[in-house]
């Protein structure tokens, strides 16, 4: 860590103590209230619950692949007790906890938690966040939230299995663990919501001078909206959330129709609308997805432009775009209802604010396309999932399209469709788009760069794999094949689509294996990765102006900034950059 | 259709239908995935030319931030063609769930009653079918486990119940799905073309069980149903003389007493 001079002007930061002992070591490292270092907790956690979340998803497609059949390894592990072999009741926790960490403590924290610490104060020429405290306390609820998480599945009887939607009358009247699992998610919110009024006040507050807003980088733009997406849209899923455990917990009936046949006999009470919890969840479950790619999206933006050596391509749009599909994100959830027994006629409008939705998000593809155009183009990692990100992102957003028509949705609403398009969009787009950021900011994070050829092996391998495995889910979809199926084969029009099965499970044990590359590299390079200096890809925006890694404080003096980040090849300049901070 | 009926997408498509009213939904799809294939391929070529070009030792990246014209363009295309979807569509959105099947009663056009009452409830279907009184939801009601007898060639109606949680009723070769929500009844409607035997299963998770939840639907002929409808109530009404029922003369037959020359699938 730095000197102390440097920061001993902005007390907001802590750290007056001098260097050594167990307080120094906790408040620096632990409850380290510096955004760098918070951002660097976030990664590793959220790397590690990558981890746990594949091995649930590799139990399901074992499952499917090879149903009722003994599982090795995992198997002894986790179910010895029926013999290593996934029972029915278990099928269910493994979905439904693989999508509970994926959604809400891999792609959401590592996005906003990760990235959006470390680089919304580097970014905007800040030297911390706004509420360093606050920014400590979100990162730490994660982990009773993580810990509620992983202690529901093992709640004698089932764990949660009610899947990551958590549909009521089920999550109610069934499961002993969903309470757990309920009280994990708040937490998660909460920690959420914390952060997210970190980074819009930070954003807002904090930007240096000649910062302005249409001079932020795109990565800035992706984590302000999800930010407001976040502080608008959480409130009103920690408000379900409360409902439901209530309904649970003290037998109110929010969520319950009278005279339900229950395990203990018929219950009386009701005059809930169990379609009421669909509306509150989607309303911010629909948002909670573009939560969970504008991040990447501005960050793939940034990439793409600084490996082309090209400015992005037409910003102002890219920014609006961003604007209307966080605008508009709040009147489309009705699109995950239009078969739940909703008036139809509501469908309708829901249809017509979905495709309007989808037009700003082709403008986005069309942008990046002409981003790439005419670019002098380094092939990097970085650069190679940035374009898996855009390729993969055309396939997510058209099967979108597809599933947006009411009709077509009778026939795929819950099948494997769904299935392939949200993995094309969360795995192809977001994930990719974590990896591109990864490579990308490595070398600004750990002061060493992380191995080209590996990062390269890791994207073909995973490429491929990514491919294989959810393109022919589209198929399975087509046949009417459903989701969360614990033996599909019972059904005898589906037992022909085994083989195919059995495909999907051996390109997602490749694509498995791709990622063990990754760590390897990840955790190689952290230690025996060539040293770098400040600005490796010779970049625009700010955080590259200062040491790699940045020290506390992040900026010796104050940064003014003159122009955008995106001054690339600027005709009649011999430099083919020109960064923000350059007069 | 034919196009996709090469050998390795065989059988990976839409699966066959039965009903009217899917016709226009495997239209809509087949019409969707053109469009959805045209997009791909025209991103797709100019991504790759983008690349290709990259590749060919430029020294400097053209620079170049906007160009409003263009984007326009394609601003208005592919809103163009979303618009044209969201209308076009509209057709088939109105008959599949919109526009329940009328039926003329004494020279007056009104809603056509259901037919059978389909109950679900962890994991399992039940089949309520009227009994001589011709109404449901009465004492003489027939009743039946997971299979289902209906005639093809007349709009169906179908009143959905559950007793416990959110079920969802799919049939994928008629091109219908419906969650139930209790505490409502809903209605669905189809028209069968031919005779055939088809897979019911649930799509809305519903417990361990929920895998297993599948009926059989049988459609028969006008006339077959009749006979059989009639064979069953004097069934129920020989097996309560005989007292030997002890469900409440509620009586279980399988598909086995309609003969239907189609042998499954
Ligand atoms: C062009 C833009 C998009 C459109 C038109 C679109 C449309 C839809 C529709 C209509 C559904 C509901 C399907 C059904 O349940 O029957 C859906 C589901 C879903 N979408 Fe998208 N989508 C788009 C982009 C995205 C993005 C960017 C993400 C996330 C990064 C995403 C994530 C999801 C997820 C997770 C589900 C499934 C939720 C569940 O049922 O578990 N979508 N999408
Ligand atoms: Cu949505
Ligand atoms: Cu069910």
């Amino acid at each position: 860590m730095n000197n102390n001079d440097v920061t001993s002007q902005d007390s907001t930061n802590g750290h007056h103590a001098g260097r050594g002992g167990l307080f120094w070591f906790l408040g620096t490292y632990v409850f380290a209230r510096d955004h760098k270092i918070i951002g660097l907790q976030f990664l590793f956690s959220t790397l590690i619950w990558m981890i746990v979340g594949g091995l649930l998803a590799l139990a399901v497609r074992w499952q499917l692949a090879w149903p009722w059949s003994n599982m090795p390894i995992f198997g002894a592990l986790l179910f010895s007790a029926e013999g290593g072999q996934i029972s029915p009741e278990f099928y269910n926790v493994l979905f439904t906890m693989h999508a509970t960490i994926m959604i809400f403590f891999v792609v959401i924290p590592i996005l906003a938690g990760a990235f959006g610490n470390y680089l919304i104060p580097l970014m905007v020429g800040a030297r911390d966040m706004a509420f360093p405290t606050l920014n400590m306390m979100s990162y730490w609820l994660l982990w009773p939230a993580f810990g509620c998480m992983i202690a529901s599945m093992w709640v004698p009887g089932t764990g949660p299995s009610a899947g990551w939607t958590s549909y009521p009358p089920l999550s109610v009247l069934f499961g002993e663990a969903q309470g757990l699992w309920l009280l994990g998610l708040i937490f998660s919110g909460i920690a959420s919501m914390m952060g997210a009024i970190n980074y819009i006040t930070t954003i807002i507050q904090m930007r240096a001078p000649g910062m302005t807003l249409l001079r932020m980088p795109m990565t800035v733009w992706g984590m302000l909206i999800t930010s407001i997406l976040q502080a608008f849209a959480l409130p009103v899923l920690t408000a379900a959330l409360l409902m439901l455990l209530s309904d649970r917990m003290f037998d109110t009936s929010f969520f319950l129709a009278e005279g339900l046949e229950t395990p203990a006999g018929t219950r009386l009470a009701g005059g809930g609308e169990p379609l009421l919890w669909q509306h509150l969840f989607w309303f911010y479950s629909h948002p909670a997805v573009y939560i969970m790619i504008l991040p990447a999206m501005g960050m793939v933006s940034d990439i793409l432009s600084c490996f082309c050596r090209k400015p992005v391509f037409g910003y102002r749009p890219m920014v609006f775009s961003m604007c209307a599909i966080a605008g508009m994100g709040f009147i489309v959830w009705g699109h995950h209802m239009f078969i739940s027994g909703m008036n139809y006629y509501l469908s309708v409008s829901f249809l017509i604010s979905t495709m309007l939705i989808a037009l700003p998000s082709g403008i986005k593809v069309f942008n990046w396309l002409a981003t790439i155009w005419g670019g002098k183009i380094e092939f990097s990692a970085a650069m190679l999932f940035a374009l898996g990100f855009v390729s993969m992102f055309i396939i997510g957003g058209l099967s979108g399209v597809v599933m947006a028509v009411p009709p077509i949705d009778i026939m795929i609403h819950d099948t494997y469709y769904i299935v392939a398009h949200f993995h094309y969009v969360l795995f192809g787009s977001s994930i990719f788009g974590v990896f591109a950021a990864i490579y990308f900011w490595f070398p600004k994070m750990f002061g060493r760069t992380m191995n080209e050829g590996l990062g390269k092996l890791h994207f073909l391998i995973s490429f491929i794999a990514v491919n294989c495995t959810f393109f022919p889910m589209h198929f399975l979809g087509a046949r009417g094949f459903p989701r969360r199926y614990a033996d599909p084969y019972v059904v005898e029009e589906f037992r022909d689509l085994l083989p195919l099965n059995q495909f999907i499970t051996y390109a997602a044990i490749a694509m498995a294996a791709a990622q063990v590359l990754f760590f390897l590299n990840f955790f190689g390079s952290l230690f025996f990765g060539k040293r770098t200096t400040e600005n490796p890809w010779h970049a625009n925006s700010l955080e590259w102006s200062v040491p790699s890694p940045p020290p506390h404080g992040n900026f010796d003096f104050q940064p003014i900034v003159y122009r955008g980040p995106y001054e690339y090849s600027v005709p009649d300049r011999d430099e083919d950059h020109w960064p923000q901070w350059v007069e | 259709m034919a196009a996709f009926n090469i050998w390795p997408l065989q059988g990976l498509w839409l699966p066959d239908n039965y009903s009217e009213t899917g016709r226009t939904i495997d239209h809509l799809w087949t019409l969707l995935h053109t469009i959805c294939a045209v997009i791909f391929l025209v991103t797709g070529i100019v991504l790759a030319w983008a690349l290709w070009r990259a590749g060919t030792g430029l020294n400097k990246a053209t620079y170049f931030t906007h160009n409003t014209r263009l984007e326009i363009i394609w601003s208005i295309i592919p809103g163009g063609i979303l618009v044209f979807i969201a209308i076009y569509q509209m057709q088939s959105w109105n008959e599949n769930k919109l526009l329940h099947p009328k039926e003329l009663v004494n020279g007056v056009s009104v809603s056509r009653p259901p037919l059978v009452r389909v109950v679900a409830r962890r994991f399992s279907w039940e089949f309520h079918y009227p009994g001589s009184d011709e109404k449901l939801e009465t004492i003489d009601d027939l009743y039946f486990e997971n299979e289902m007898v209906l005639p093809y060639g007349e709009d169906v109606v179908l009143q959905l119940e559950s007793r416990d949680v959110i079920h969802s009723f799919f049939v994928p070769k008629l091109r219908v799905k419906q969650d139930i929500i209790p505490g409502h009844a809903q209605m669905i409607w189809f028209q069968a073309t031919q005779e055939a035997e088809v897979a019911l299963v649930c799509a809305e998770l519903c417990g361990w069980g929920h895998y297993a939840m599948q009926g059989r639907i049988k459609f028969v002929s006008r006339a077959e149903f009749d006979s059989w409808l009639t064979k069953q109530m004097e069934l129920k009404s020989l097996s309560q003389k005989g007292s030997a029922a002890s469900k409440g003369g509620l009586v279980q037959t399988s598909l086995e007493t309609v003969s239907i020359n189609e042998s499954g699938q």
